[in-house]
């Protein structure tokens, strides 16, 4: 039996034995501490994602590779903390690819669900849109190198029975990424190759097959299921029944599926009360195409891939009080933004040139004076202008969407449900 | 009785690796394959430590392969000139191999030769001093098939200074082998407390003091104890251990032989760093003199039951092999990944036995300090920081070199002795040090880092700017280099270090806006927090005091059409790619 030691986790005692894994010991007394590459059993632990860092003994570092001493003081849930926190798994979401929507993994994945356990709603970085070649050269797995974290788990966890490593970082810098050796993964065995997809922490390790023809089943982070009441009453009653002045809003869909748009009209009976409060000025719902008077809200949909995106962007700075990015697409450019990485002219020539046609002879490359412009990649609205806020999610969802514009307008204090917060 | 322990065989893999790349010009899929079987792990294993080291290719790299140094003080010395200048002679671009294989050419960070840029190593050998007419002489005589190892230039050590009237410590004689009976003479308890008593703290610069290091060493209860001299000097602007390696080859073993007689360990390894491959003959040759006389090997210097040797391993292009626990990986063979502080190496280093890791001036120092006697040590510096220390100048100087100071010496001293040029900003202790203002002269250069003194500590770079140069420029410089040079484990240092060079490239474009100046702190403060080693810990340090002590020139560089709502957005860079379909 080894020795005992007193230590404060956020002001709690704790008495433990000496030498333990802080991260472990701050779990069994009902401390979380997020972390995506701690792994019990993973000896010595790996300290890649940097998640846990917290304040020990005055010093900012990670819960996982400290050892429990006598008197440690540890601060695990301050409000920089957690703002560190949520800086570096924004900064995953930057460096890779991460749409959520178009991913296997979604619902089961531990990077999504800290996404949501850190509130995250926009990211502080510059999306740095990495060109990265997804890896189909393993017999039963998929490397999509958009996704991995580089947490480790993989590389030091997944071994063949005479204990060769399948996965091993190559490179360095910010070009390192994982490599896989077909050779090895070809030896492992099915529930091998699923205890990788397993391990992976998000949706980087993909088996064939067995992903898309097995859904994942109910999202470990809906705290409740969608036919729960969305309540849309706000938090205090309304004190002050008299009539309110209506304000004006425009939309616009940029870039966007209108998906967000739709998800709007979702409030369902609420869309009557809405409409007495507010009226509509330039949107696609009311067809109206130039601004007619100054508006106190626009929700813009989408993000910027071509030049018309860019001046109707601009025209709604100029024409409303306050710019809210509605949807991932407006936040950072969402799924129109997976072209990013690839060259403007190989998108084109295989949208336009190479794809299997009907018409042999349409097979051109538009281009016309009166035809919007092409960027070179999508940019989210926030690059072109400033805006004021951000409400994620693909499609965020409909009270989502009212609560901040209600709140925006006359200052009503609303509880975003946990089930309301959406990035997929 | 003493264990003897066998180093795995694994531990050769760089060799291995070394003589493929210079006997082929590169390392083939059939040879990674083969290492794979030999050592017995997966491809992919030896591919990571392949693709980790940037002196390791894929590729074949020609029969002369040219590493052109980009660093800094090569940008302002001339490299663009000298870059295309090796382009046109070769008919080559840079990172590419001419058609008949003949040159390829490849830039690479700090070379170690800040004193004399632009500078260059073609199959390793150096040339400095590079402008065009030699340039041009070179790529002849390469073309006529002289083998460059036969006409490289010799490094000159440009030893500018050592304290007045003899009392150098590092640039004295000795006789070989009287330290290390001195320091049996003292016993192994005296020996560290000489260490304590003079102070003496890693000058690697991380400043952990040596004693503490050694007696933890020394009171593990291991069997086999390493000795580890880290000879990895990529902080770019420091050669002061090339020129200690090159001149006084001696002090560096007599160090690491009384760091072993102290501590109990039979085995020392020199870490050479691949861009200093050229002096390795040198140290070797030192090695085998020691050898010969009896001073190395079994019963070292005549002591009895003490057997101590030293072997070197050359590293392969890589900067975070400096940090010790990355070092000490890249000694195990593989790829040079800092490790956790879970165990530090005084309890589990180099094979998981207790391992002292010290830079080259380190045991230099030791040597002397023990030869001397530590009154003697402490009579000069100052007090609280006794000694001397080796900075490396460069930059915009007329004396770049070595220079001896005693600790406390003032920073405006040091710049009147190196003769520099229009002194403006000074750079210390390399890109992951602080940045210096000449407003900031009288500062002294000490060990006392306390606020209250306010002194500078120096690591051994010493970078001088004059007013013309563009810190932007700098920092930008700083930013590619560090971008390249994170082992990749660690998201803040992976992707903070990326980011940071993007929002410095948007400031150099004029695109910056006031809050991305507040962002720039706030993420170069958060990569300090959280990154797993001191790479990710202190790459933000330039920009941060950088932004601290230059605010008007960050300013400067701001949007200034921003109005708070518009941001700068270039249409016609935008849709430049698209208009190529104009018809």
């Amino acid at each position: 039996m080894s020795e005992k030691v007193k230590i404060h986790i956020d002001g709690k005692e704790i008495t433990t034995e000496k030498g333990r894994n802080l991260m472990l010991v701050a779990k069994e007394n009902g401390i979380f501490i997020p972390s995506l590459c701690y792994y019990e059993h993973i000896d010595p632990p790996l300290g890649s994602c940097r998640v846990c860092t917290c304040k020990i003994n005055g010093k900012f570092g990670p819960a996982c590779t400290e050892k429990v001493e006598d008197g440690l003081e540890v601060e695990v849930n301050t409000e920089m903390l957690r703002d560190t926190r949520k800086a570096l798994v924004e900064m995953m979401f930057a460096e890779g690819n991460h749409v959520c929507p178009a991913c296997e993994k979604s619902g089961e994945c531990d990077l999504q669900h800290m996404g949501y356990e850190l509130g995250i709603s926009s990211i502080r970085f510059p999306h740095l849109f990495k060109d990265r070649v997804i890896d189909y050269k393993p017999s039963r797995i998929v490397m999509e190198h958009n996704r991995c974290i580089k947490c480790l788990r993989c590389v030091v966890d997944v071994l063949t029975n005479d204990g060769k490593r399948v996965f091993n970082y190559q490179d360095r810098g910010n070009e390192t990424f994982v490599g896989v050796d077909y050779t090895q993964e070809a030896r492992l065995s099915d529930e091998e190759v699923l205890r990788a997809m397993k391990i992976c922490p998000t949706g980087a390790i993909i088996v064939r097959g067995v992903s898309l023809s097995e859904p994942f089943g109910e999202r470990k982070f809906d705290h409740s299921t969608a036919s729960v009441n969305k309540t849309t009453h706000p938090i205090k009653e309304l004190q002050n029944s008299k009539p309110r002045e209506k304000k004006r809003i425009a939309t616009v869909s940029l870039a966007g599926c209108f998906g967000c748009h739709m998800s709007m009209l979702d409030i369902d009976t609420d869309l009557l009360d809405v409409i007495e409060l507010v009226s509509f000025d330039k949107s696609p719902l009311t067809d109206i195409k130039e601004f007619s008077n100054r508006c106190h809200i626009g929700l813009i949909e989408g993000g910027c891939c071509n030049s018309e995106n860019i001046e109707t962007l601009r025209k709604f700075r100029e024409h409303c009080d306050i710019l809210v990015a509605m949807g991932e697409c407006a936040v950072w450019g969402g799924l129109p933004s997976m072209r990013n990485s690839i060259p403007l002219g190989e998108c084109l020539e295989e949208a336009y040139l190479n794809s299997v046609t009907n018409d042999i002879s349409s097979q051109v490359i538009p281009y016309h004076e009166d035809l919007p412009k092409i960027l070179d990649k999508v940019y989210g609205c926030n690059d072109i202008v400033k805006i004021d806020y951000f409400i994620p999610g693909c499609p965020p969802d409909a009270s989502h969407i009212w609560k901040v514009v209600k709140n925006l307008l006359w200052g009503d204090e609303y509880s975003i449900l946990y089930s309301e917060f959406k990035y997929d | 009785m003493k264990h003897h322990f066998t180093e795995p065989p694994k531990t050769r893999l760089l060799n291995n690796l070394w003589e493929l790349q210079l006997s082929q010009g590169y390392i083939s899929e059939k040879d990674i394959a083969d290492l794979a079987k030999l050592y017995n792990v997966s491809e992919i294993e030896v591919e990571g430590v392949v693709t980790f080291y940037h002196f390791f290719h894929q590729k074949p790299t020609g029969k002369n392969t040219i590493y052109l140094n980009d660093s800094i003080v090569s940008e302002f010395k001339g490299f663009d000139r000298i870059r295309e200048t090796f382009e046109r002679e070769t008919y080559t671009s840079f990172d590419s191999v001419d058609r008949s294989g003949t040159f390829g050419l490849f830039t690479t960070p700090c070379i170690g030769l800040s004193d004399q840029e632009p500078a260059a190593l073609i199959n390793f050998h150096p040339f400095t001093h590079l402008n065009s007419m030699k340039v041009k002489e070179i790529i002849q005589r390469l073309k006529k098939g002289d083998d460059p190892a036969t006409f490289c230039d010799d490094p000159a050590d440009n030893i500018r200074y050592t304290p007045a009237n003899g009392k150098t410590v590092f640039f004295r004689d000795f006789t070989p082998g009287t330290p290390l009976i001195k320091a049996k003479d003292l016993g192994s308890d005296k020996v560290l407390e000489s260490l304590k008593k003079s102070e003496l703290s890693g000058r690697g610069g991380a400043f952990f003091p040596t004693w503490k290091k050694w007696q933890s060493a020394r009171l593990q209860p291991a069997l086999s104890k390493f000795v580890v001299c880290n000879a990895d000097e990529g902080e770019p602007g420091t050669f002061k251990d090339r020129v200690l390696m090159h001149s006084r080859p001696e002090s560096l073993i007599e160090g690491m032989m009384i760091c072993g007689f102290t501590i109990g360990a039979e085995y020392g390894i020199i870490y050479l760093r691949g861009e200093y491959r050229w002096l390795r003959p040198k140290l070797e040759q030192a090695i085998d003199g020691y050898r010969t006389k009896g001073l190395l090997g079994k019963n070292c210097c005549g002591i009895k039951d003490f057997n101590f040797d030293i072997r070197i391993q050359t590293g392969a292009g890589s900067y975070v092999c400096g940090e010790e626990t990355a070092l000490l990986e890249s000694l195990e063979g593989n790829r040079g990944e800092p490790r956790t502080k879970w165990f530090f190496p005084v309890e589990k280093g180099y094979l998981q036995q207790p391992t002292v890791v010290n830079n080259v001036e380190t045991f230099c120092a030791i040597t002397h300090i023990i030869d001397i006697g530590t009154d003697t040590y402490n009579s000069l510096g100052i007090p609280g920081s006794p000694g001397t220390k080796l900075i490396s100048v460069s930059g915009d100087c007329r004396l770049p070199g070595i220079f001896e100071i005693e600790w406390g010496m003032t920073v405006a001293e040091l710049l009147e002795l190196c003769e520099a040029e229009n002194p403006h900003y000074i750079q210390v202790s390399g890109p992951s040090g602080e940045c210096i203002s000449i407003r900031e002269k009288y500062r002294r250069i000490s060990m006392l880092d306390l606020l209250s003194t306010k002194d500078i500590r120096c690591g051994g770079s010493f970078m001088i700017f004059n007013r013309d140069r563009d810190i932007v420029r700098i920092l930008m410089n700083f930013a590619n280099f560090f971008k390249q040079e994170s082992c990749g484990i660690c998201t803040p240092c992976r992707a903070g270090n990326f980011i940071l060079q993007r929002k410095l490239e948007k400031l150099e474009h004029g695109l910056a806006i006031p809050s991305d100046i507040i962002e720039l702190k706030a993420w170069a403060n958060l990569m300090k927090m959280t990154s797993r080693c001191g790479l990710g810990k202190t790459a933000p340090n330039s920009l941060i005091t950088a932004l601290e002590k230059f605010p008007e020139v960050f300013e400067e560089k701001l949007d200034k059409t921003y109005n708070g709502l518009s941001r700068k957005f270039d249409m016609e860079t935008a849709t430049r790619d698209y208009e190529s379909y104009k018809s």
